[in-house]
């Protein structure tokens, strides 16, 4: 039995490098990525909190927190397509008006 | 056994999410994050979540990144996007990461002294479906109201518009 504090610290190492690849990064979809792996990292510390809490409750919210996502990235991918057919770029520091 | 699969899976996941950061062509991208989530389903597997473990192979691996390998394909940028040229940036970024892995480390501390249990956690395909449609009932019901919402909106986004 693997402790808790080693998928703890893991969490929270995704977490920050998944927070870092969104403010480094300057596309639209990488930064989108970045999203999914801080999600993911949330994921990794509720799965981990279900098995010390020993109760399935976490494992039913990161189902839903993958649905979430999927739902999430499919809007999301929509606009960003739609920015790129607009402007002709995905880089995050050309759009800077909401509509034109 | 166990450690050394935890060791080697927590490896690749964040190699592979630092490889995502270096590499600047997105497509690559895209393959290091399949990569990170694979092995992401493989810790899951290891946390007694076999259930999860195949959702997140399947819908994260799978589903997610198709989406995310077609929309790079129809993009099409041809010359990757470089990464942040401020140099202040650059370096101020990683002292910044430390200090927020530390705060975020500080904040769970009380969580590492968790007695861990070691009865078996009834979390089998089959106690989660039961929870789901039961316990869950009302979330389930507007999940599925919402990936409804978010397939029309997606649809209706990306519709050319027809002749104005």
């Amino acid at each position: 039995m693997i402790p808790a504090n080693y998928f703890l610290i893991l969490s929270v190492v995704l977490f920050v490098l998944g927070a870092i690849a969104f403010f480094i990064k300057r596309d639209l979809i990488t930064q989108f990525m970045s999203i999914e792996i801080m999600l993911n990292a949330a994921n990794l510390a509720f799965i981990t909190f279900a098995r010390s809490a020993n109760s399935p409750d976490g494992q039913i919210i990161v189902f839903f927190i993958i649905t979430v996502a999927a739902a999430e990235t499919a809007v999301g991918l929509a606009i960003i397509l739609l920015i790129f057919r607009q402007k002709k770029t995905i880089k995050s520091e050309d759009i800077k008006l909401m509509k034109g | 056994m166990g450690y050394f699969l935890f060791f080697l899976l927590a490896a690749v996941t964040v190699g592979a999410v630092l490889g995502m950061i270096i590499s600047k062509n997105q497509a690559y991208n895209a393959i290091f994050l399949i990569l990170a989530f694979a092995c992401m389903g493989g810790l899951f597997a290891l946390l007694e979540a076999p259930f999860i473990a195949v959702v997140q192979i399947i819908i994260y691996a799978g589903a997610i990144m198709v989406l995310f390998i077609f929309v790079v394909m129809m993009i099409d940028v041809r010359s990757g996007i470089p990464a942040e040229k401020k140099k202040w940036i650059i370096y101020l970024s990683p002292v910044l990461a430390v200090v927020l892995i530390i705060e975020l480390i500080l904040s769970i501390k009380g969580a590492f002294t968790l007695p861990v249990s070691t009865a078996i956690i009834k979390a089998g395909p089959t106690d989660l479906g039961r929870l789901l449609f039961t316990k869950y009932l009302y979330h389930f019901e507007i999940t599925s109201i919402l990936i409804i919402a978010a397939l029309v909106g997606a649809i209706v986004l990306v519709k050319k518009k027809e002749k104005e």
